[in-house]
């Protein structure tokens, strides 16, 4: 076989452009797998009764009505199943004595939250098995609902969990002076020259992932294979087995496409579980997807914290220390890393900016509303908010311009590596470079004139400004930290190489994408290095069978981790080849080099032999070196040395109509530090997207539970997820400041956008109305909000007319408490 | 039951139906045509937007016997003889899609906004398709497809 390389010139520098997504092909043409569409032969549709009260115990269950009704199957409650079922795993016990009063997939005595599924209908047609449901008699012993965070810890409050003492989970701690990263902030509180306190809400969010969790599970002999809308496959399928009982080996997860997941995709879901039990004990393929109702309801929220900060500073503006006092709710049960949400951004509030002290304290409790778990960014977008919002109402204290105080404050670049208070060490970045940038590309000094302009004219229209210069980690993670934070798992990301005999490859990664672009991306930079055409790369992901070994897609480490994973392994593979060609071309290998696909003789031009010719010849194995295993392929298992720390400057100009409380953004620019790009295409809609989540927090998303325990956003009707006009063109730009922790100098992007945006907006409200008096508003900031602010402030001294519109309002409003 | 003659994506169906079956239903469950999917129940999210007679309706907001007769269009129907229509193209070329569930959805959307109004601003694109959600895009290159598919794309 002779190949020759016909690539254009071109095709040799994949890293840094704007490909288009392989991807995209079956998507845009409606033939995509998403795991509703499958349909196996003698498969049973599923649908679960939910139980409509916050708490109560379940004093009478029968389900035998359903099995009367047509196309029914069998039906099942949790006593069905109470001796096998176990409890959904919790794999991150944040502190030694943390409380975990176990997690049933179906609810045997007792229900926690309005949504927890206490029988389950299996009928031959998905409408058969929900006509079904009402049959089902169930009678319920209310018991208090348990919602608000700080009576669900006071003294006496009825507890959420019959077998605990307390609705308090846990208490994790970190203190810079205990552990050695920096000075007491007890210090610091005394010798205090200014001090400013404030509390902020970090509401309930419900991912939201357009495409509602199914799951289709197929017995097979003494194991199962699963099909699920999830973003953690590997993950799935070992807890699955520790779950059940069901040895690993015998279990097969696969997860098709996937139709978004934003974090919420990433636990072990008791539908997943009751899926499995109902189709091994019924011998028959078993599917359930959930309805979008069921999605707001009972799959996990994020966010929900309630946060007190303090930071201390010099009346020059340098911050002395940073106070942090979290309170967690995380619903009625642990899911998989429930409890280490808030831990995530624990190490990140002090943020790019040199605190010499740093303390922080969460309190974690259970509460009657659904579980919490991961959203995009998880824990870390609750951090960068809380440091931009108290940076901005510091600066406000010291009557200084909020992005003085931050570069006075900053981590200058010729200071990195930097080890921070929080213990962790920052390897690059250039805050100043990606904040020059940002203010060129919003117009900054435009805009303050324009808002100093409607100030003076007294514009019922305002103009705020709002910051936020952020970093966050991701990429996680170093499996030795994991360990040393009581993690369940490591942090290491597989690949391996497959070289065909035509001089094709095969990519095994074990990421698990669900709308990143990573096929595309990774066949960049598989293409780059090793000089074979794009087009003639395949990412092989989702499947424990063809992908057996991997940790699957979260935190932004697909590209920072399982990207390194895949350059180690076609390493592994061009050194293999190496021995090949020195054979093939009579040389020594240390007289070779590699380049675009093709290995020659230093110096001698002519003699060369590609990839494809080698992957020929190792197929056929005629003529090998002797003692050569006749096999390119190659597989390497990275485990990061460091987190990814991206970084970037996000400003936001609102305009806030004072009479109506109408919020508008204006303006919204942002650069982003990624470290080198891979695909500026799908980095950009990476921002995007985030951008348009975090922006959603601060302007329009809220779970909301009524006195009852009631969530009263259980459809999108209510539950206002942002829609095109509801968000302005992202004016994006980047710096890049390559991650010397990676070979490829990456960092990761998936969730920057939404970490960063949500203060950028808020500070620019608050901007807005600060001249009134008003220093936070409690998000989402609705207009009913942002009006009742200004009401409040009595800057719109309206007399009754005023007084007369706020009867119309509701006395309450609903909070993340 | 009750019968009823659809033609979808040109092809001819008779099919006995239950009244109450909604038309996503009937043409993800009893024809295969699984590209149109289910976002949400309210009608909110425009997931299973579809053409019937060539306007933009959502699926799951219709009862299939309310089809009868009717010529519907889903997204797998656009594409003719392997070549892509040029609103699929377009979010193709802009990146206008992550995950993918929306799209089939938003590309019918969009297709019809431009039936309705063949040059729109960009106001008039983002108020034209905001009975269609997004979770990935933020729709910034939802906008971009929707410019370059109408030949009116900024530079």
């Amino acid at each position: 076989m002779t190949a020759t390389d016909e690539r254009p010139a071109e095709q040799a520098h994949e890293i840094g452009t704007s490909r288009t997504r392989k991807e995209d092909q079956h998507l845009i043409t409606g033939h995509s797998t998403w795991v509703d569409n499958m349909v196996l032969p003698g498969m049973v549709h599923l649908a679960i009764l939910r139980s409509p009260m916050a708490h109560a115990k379940i004093t009478s269950i029968d389900a035998s009505g359903a099995r009367k009704y047509p196309g029914v199957v069998a039906a099942f409650t949790g006593a069905d199943f109470a001796d096998t079922q176990g409890n959904l795993p919790c794999a991150w016990p944040v502190t030694p004595d943390m409380v975990n009063p176990g997690a049933p997939s179906l609810a045997v005595e007792q229900v926690n939250f309005a949504g927890d599924a206490v029988a389950v209908v299996a009928a031959r047609t998905k409408a058969e098995a929900v006509d079904a449901l009402e049959s089902i008699e169930v009678e319920y012993d209310p018991l208090p609902p348990v919602l608000d965070l700080e009576a669900a810890l006071a003294d006496g409050s009825t507890l959420v969990h019959p077998n605990t003492t307390s609705n308090k989970c846990y208490t994790w701690v970190f203190d810079s002076a205990d552990a050695g990263s920096g000075a007491s902030m007890d210090d610091a509180r005394r010798d205090a020259e200014v001090t400013v306190t404030r509390r902020f809400i970090q509401q309930r969010l419900s991912p939201s992932y357009m495409e509602p969790r199914s799951t289709l599970v197929q017995p097979v002999d003494q194991g199962v294979t699963i099909w699920s809308s999830t973003q953690i496959p590997h993950i799935l399928r070992t807890m699955l087995a520790l779950t059940l009982g069901i040895p690993e080996h015998k279990v097969r997860a696969i997860a098709p496409d996937v139709g978004g997941g934003f974090g919420g995709k990433i636990t072990i879901t008791p539908e997943e579980v009751i899926t499995t039990l109902v189709a091994r004990r019924l011998g028959k393929p078993a599917k359930y997807t959930e309805t979008r109702s069921e999605t707001l309801e009972a799959a996990h929220h994020g966010r929900a914290q309630i946060q007190d900060i303090t930071i201390t500073a010099k009346q020059d503006g340098t911050v002395t220390g940073l106070d942090v006092h979290l309170t967690a709710d995380l619903g009625a049960y642990l899911r998989l890393i429930t409890p280490g949400i808030p831990l995530l951004g624990a190490f990140m509030y002090p943020g790019i900016y040199k605190f010499p002290a740093y303390h922080l304290s969460c309190d974690g409790v259970f509460t009657t509303k659904v579980p919490t778990d991961a959203y995009r960014g998880a824990g870390r977008p609750e951090a960068t908010f809380a440091i931009e919002r108290i940076m901005d109402e510091l600066a406000a204290e010291l009557k200084m311009d909020p992005l003085a105080l931050r570069r006075k404050n900053w981590i200058a670049h010729e200071e990195f590596p930097f080890t921070t208070v929080a213990g962790l060490t920052y390897d690059t970045g250039n805050y100043e470079a990606a904040t020059d940038k940002a203010v060129e590309l919003v117009g900054w000094e435009d805009l303050r004139a324009e808002q100093a302009r409607r100030r003076e004219a007294k514009d019922p229209v305002q103009l705020g400004l709002g910051v936020s210069t952020f970093t966050e980690m991701c990429g996680i993670a170093p499996s030795r930290v994991l360990g040393s934070l009581s993690f369940g798992s490591g942090g290491w990301e597989n690949a391996s190489i497959r070289m065909l005999p035509t001089g094709k490859v095969e990519v095994v990664t074990g990421i698990s994408p669900h709308g990143q672009g990573h096929e595309t991306g990774f066949s960049q930079i598989v293409a780059d290095r090793l000089g074979i055409p794009f087009d003639d790369i395949e990412i092989i992901h989702g499947d424990t069978q063809s992908s057996p070994k991997g940790l699957d897609t979260y935190g932004s480490r697909s590209l920072s981790v399982g990207g390194i994973a895949v350059v180690k392994a076609v390493d592994k593979v061009i050194e293999k080849a190496r021995r090949v060609a020195a054979h093939m071309l009579e040389a020594s290998q240390d007289d070779l080099e590699f380049e675009a696909g093709s290995f020659s003789v230093k110096g001698a031009p002519g003699s060369s032999v590609s990839l494809p010719e080698i992957a020929f010849a190792v197929f056929v194995a005629h003529d090998l070196p002797d003692g050569m295993e006749p096999s390119l392929n190659s597989e390497a298992t990275y485990d990061p040395v460091n987190f990814s720390f991206p970084h970037g400057t996000h400003l936001c100009a609102t305009e806030v109509d004072t009479e109506t409380g109408r919020v508008k953004i204006l303006k919204y620019a942002c650069v982003d530090d990624v470290g080198t790009p891979i695909n500026p295409l799908l980095i950009d809609g990476q921002v995007h997207g985030g951008l348009a989540q975090g922006i959603a927090q601060a302007l329009y998303e809220e779970a909301v539970y009524d006195d009852a325990g009631n969530l009263v956003t259980g459809t999108f009707v209510d539950y206002t997820l942002p829609a095109a006009p509801d968000l302005p063109n992202f004016l994006t730009d980047r710096t890049v400041t390559p991650s010397t922790d990676n070979p490829l100098g990456v960092k990761g992007v998936g969730e920057a956008g939404t970490i960063a945006s949500t203060p950028a907006v808020v500070n620019a409200i608050v901007d807005a109305l600060r001249p009134l008096g008003i220093n936070n508003i409690q998000m989402p900031c609705t207009p009913e909000r942002v009006w009742r602010a200004i009401q409040s402030s009595g800057a719109n001294d309206q007399g009754s007319a005023a007084a007369s519109t706020q009867e119309h309002f509701d006395s309450t409003e609903g909070d993340a408490q | 039951m009750t019968r009823i003659s659809v033609q979808v994506d040109g092809d001819h169906y008779t099919d006995e139906v239950e009244p109450r079956t909604l038309l996503v239903h009937y043409l993800r469950e009893r024809i295969g045509k699984t590209g149109t999917v289910v976002g949400c129940d309210t009608s909110n999210c425009g997931a299973c937007t579809v053409l019937l007679d060539g306007k933009s309706v959502k699926s799951c907001n219709m009862l299939a016997v309310q089809a009868d007769g009717h010529e519907v269009t889903t997204v797998e129907g656009l594409a003719i003889d392997g070549t892509l229509h040029p609103m699929q193209q377009a979010f193709h070329d802009k990146h206008a899609l992550q995950c993918g569930y929306c799209t089939p959805g938003m590309i019918m959307a969009s297709i019809d906004l431009l039936n309705d109004n063949p040059h729109p601003s960009e106001d008039e694109i983002r108020v034209g398709l905001e009975g269609n959600l997004c979770r990935c895009t933020g729709y910034q290159n939802i906008v971009k497809a929707v410019q370059q598919a109408a030949g009116s794309e900024q530079s």
